[in-house]
């Protein structure tokens, strides 16, 4: 699935670049988000997602390229966008010196909450964090996954067809990890959209689709499957043999093998086709006396697909620099 | 503006120095104490300047005018020494300020000559306390000689007539007493709320910064002028409570007389609030550390407040470009109002001026606090 077809974009970014200075922080990217879909950012600290999820809440001004969320053009009227969207920042700014209540009931205010939805609002929020009987506690007094989830019941509070979600898991031990992202998966069934980043690589499964970016670039995007299937830009085998060395360097030769490299005690085999290659490698070993014990395919996790892009990335921008 | 945003963010703030009763109490506290610190410290009228007499002769003359030093509210005897190296040395330990020294033959020059002198010995290292002393000394000495003159005169036998010497007599308006405290102190709560109320507000804007909830309040569609006047109004109300404290302390504890109108301490005191606590605010925009802008506060206040607005030091007698200068400090105004609403018991009319200055000082700083708090981050 390409930018392009994404059908009833509720965020729409083409070309966007922001600068500080002379630090590139975001570089050209573009991407849509259709409505009730779950877009995942992933990459490592400093790539960029904060910076392009604070430009689509009207929080910084781009330095070029378009931004439209809701339709609106976030740069030209930043206020009229908020009315739309939820966000969560990625460090906590729920105040830490007011009770649950008070925070739902503050938020209820500045986003003006009609007062006799207010409270069945607050009640659902408080139900979503799991926070019923705490709603007198002291935010400061919660654990980390209970602020993070009434913060995301801040953000919702008003009902935003759109969210942002900065990084809201981290820091969060797994098991509630693992709820926040039903509570997001609820929030998308219902035709919320969803922007979350997160430098977790296994979360991105979680994401209908997911973009990977590094150093301010989008290098990767698509969902979970077809980043496995295509971004590597092949098909992943598995050796495991005696005589590994000779092995490898008898397969760098071969026809249809794009790169071998060595895990652990097998190789894996990057190639372009991988069913022709499981019926004319074992033959081509052959010839050169060379017998694996077994060869078959496996499917990388998207933990392997990063790691191996932003590799690569970093390996092009080297050679270009 | 929508009312119902600007209710949450009051609510919140209130709520939020609610929760922090150290900050409360400081608020509350502060002014109070530094009501009795500076009312007390700051005080022009010398009383009780502690001396050391030597009376060299020991008479029942010399007696008489000591007793008239100690019978003055204006001296102590801390000592009566026997020679002059006593005198030094109480001086450089700092017991006294001040020595008197009769000379041996005071009675008998008196008697013969009808005219004798007394002398002062007096420290000048302060040399306005030495100034006054002197004075004090001075008047004390001549009231003792009048005396005298009218004993030796009803023995002669003349009428009291033929000496009578002219008098001045000086009537003060408003000051009767001539009490510096009774100036001083109006004075001194404008210098006061100056301090306190730059102080309240300087923090509520980079305390949003510094823990992270500016990121998520600019997020939402809440204005940058509901973001200010709510969180200046639960600061009015603070504002007025530490006025009601200093201004109750200046009337019934320092019993400076109060001859103006409640009303016209009511609003005046809003306005000079509306003006200190923008300034605050501003800071508190602009210098996104909480102690960064507190301490900005502080000397933006503290030094214009005690020195150029004229509390203490007088404005008319400051060179010419200072006095222009003190056109530009906001508390000279609110010192000026407070000094004729309690003294001269001045309302709105006769206070016009000043107000004006004042009102148009508000506008320009809360113009200014609102175009500098913008809610986009870069």
């Amino acid at each position: 699935m390409s930018v392009s077809e994404v059908a009833d974009a509720e965020i729409i970014v083409e070309d966007l670049v922001k600068r500080f200075g002379s630090f590139v922080a975001v570089d050209h990217a573009s991407f849509r988000v259709g409505r009730g879909e779950i877009m995942g950012f992933l990459g490592p600290n400093g790539a960029g997602k904060s910076t392009i999820i604070r430009i689509l809440c009207g929080l910084l001004r781009p330095s070029a390229g378009r931004v439209s969320v809701a339709g609106i053009d976030v740069a030209g009227d930043p206020e009229r966008v908020r009315q739309h969207i939820g966000y969560m920042s990625q460090k906590f700014s729920l105040y830490r010196d007011l009770t649950v209540e008070e925070n739902l009931y503050f938020f209820g205010g500045i986003y003006r909450v009609p007062r006799h939805q207010l409270a069945e609002r607050m009640r659902f929020a408080i139900d979503m964090a799991g926070l019923r009987g705490r709603e007198k506690a002291l935010v400061a007094t919660l654990a980390g996954g209970w602020q993070q989830r009434l913060a995301l019941g801040c953000a919702v509070l008003h009902r935003p067809p759109i969210l942002f979600l900065d990084e809201p898991t981290s820091g969060v031990e797994p098991t509630s990890r693992r709820r926040f992202w039903d509570l997001i998966h609820a929030l998308a069934a219902e035709g919320v959209t969803v922007l979350v980043s997160t430098h977790y690589m296994d979360e991105a499964e979680y994401c209908h689709r997911a973009a990977l970016i590094n150093q301010g670039r989008i290098i990767a995007s698509g969902s979970p499957d077809e980043l496995k299937r295509t971004a590597l830009g092949g098909e992943l085998l598995l050796l495991e043999c005696e005589a590994l060395g000779p092995t490898l360097a008898a397969l760098q030769q071969a026809p249809g093998v794009i790169d071998v490299s060595v895990f652990g005690n097998a190789l894996h085999i990057l190639v372009s086709d991988a069913d022709r290659s499981l019926i004319e490698l074992p033959a081509y070993l052959e010839q050169k006396a060379l017998r694996p014990s077994r060869i078959a395919r496996i499917s990388p996790s998207l933990e392997d697909v990063f790691v191996q892009l932003i590799a690569v990335d970093i390996a092009k921008r080297r050679l270009a620099a | 503006m929508r009312l119902r945003r600007l209710k949450a963010i009051a609510v919140k703030e209130v709520l939020q120095i609610w929760r922090d009763p150290r900050s409360l109490m400081i608020a509350l506290l502060l002014p109070f104490t530094q009501m009795f610190l500076f009312g007390y410290g700051v005080n022009l009228d010398l009383k009780h300047i502690p001396i050391c007499t030597f009376d060299r002769e020991g008479s029942q003359l010399s007696q008489a005018l000591l007793k008239r030093f100690q019978a003055s509210l204006y001296f102590t005897i801390a000592r009566n020494v026997k020679d002059y190296p006593e005198i030094v040395a109480a001086i450089d330990r700092g017991d006294c300020r001040a020595a008197i020294v009769v000379p041996p033959d005071f009675s008998e020059r008196l008697n013969d000559a009808g005219t004798v002198s007394v002398q002062a010995i007096l420290d000048g290292t302060d040399d306005n306390t030495a100034n006054i002393a002197f004075g004090y000394a001075a008047a004390v000495v001549t009231g003792y000689s009048s005396n005298v003159q009218l004993a030796a005169v009803n023995r002669q036998g003349r009428t009291l007539q033929n000496v009578q010497p002219l008098v001045v007599q000086s009537r003060v308006w408003f000051n009767e007493d001539l009490v510096s405290r009774n100036f001083i102190i109006p004075g001194l709560v404008a210098v006061i709320m100056a301090l306190v109320g730059a102080q309240l507000t300087s923090l509520t804007i980079s305390r949003e910064w510094e823990r992270g909830t500016m990121e998520l309040l600019v997020s939402t569609p809440v204005r940058s002028s509901e973001v200010m006047f709510g969180k200046l109004i639960p600061y009015l109300l603070l504002g007025w409570i530490d006025a009601a404290f200093c201004l109750m302390v200046a009337v019934l504890w320092f019993a400076v007389p109060f001859r103006g109108t409640l009303i016209t301490l009511f609003l005046t005191t809003s306005l000079f609030l509306a003006v200190i606590l923008s300034i605050g605010y501003l800071l508190s925009v602009l210098i996104r550390s909480q102690v960064g802008a507190s301490q900005m506060a502080l000397v933006a206040t503290m030094l214009p407040a005690t020195l150029l607005s004229g509390y203490v030091f007088p404005i008319d007698q400051m060179p010419r470009l200072v006095q222009d200068i003190t056109y530009l400090i906001y508390a000279r105004y609110y010192v000026t109002i407070l000094k004729a609403i309690f003294l001269k018991g001045a309302g709105i009319s006769e206070l016009l001026t000043p107000i004006l200055f004042l009102v148009v000082y508000a506008l320009a700083v809360v113009f200014l606090a609102a175009r500098a708090f913008r809610k986009r981050l870069v």
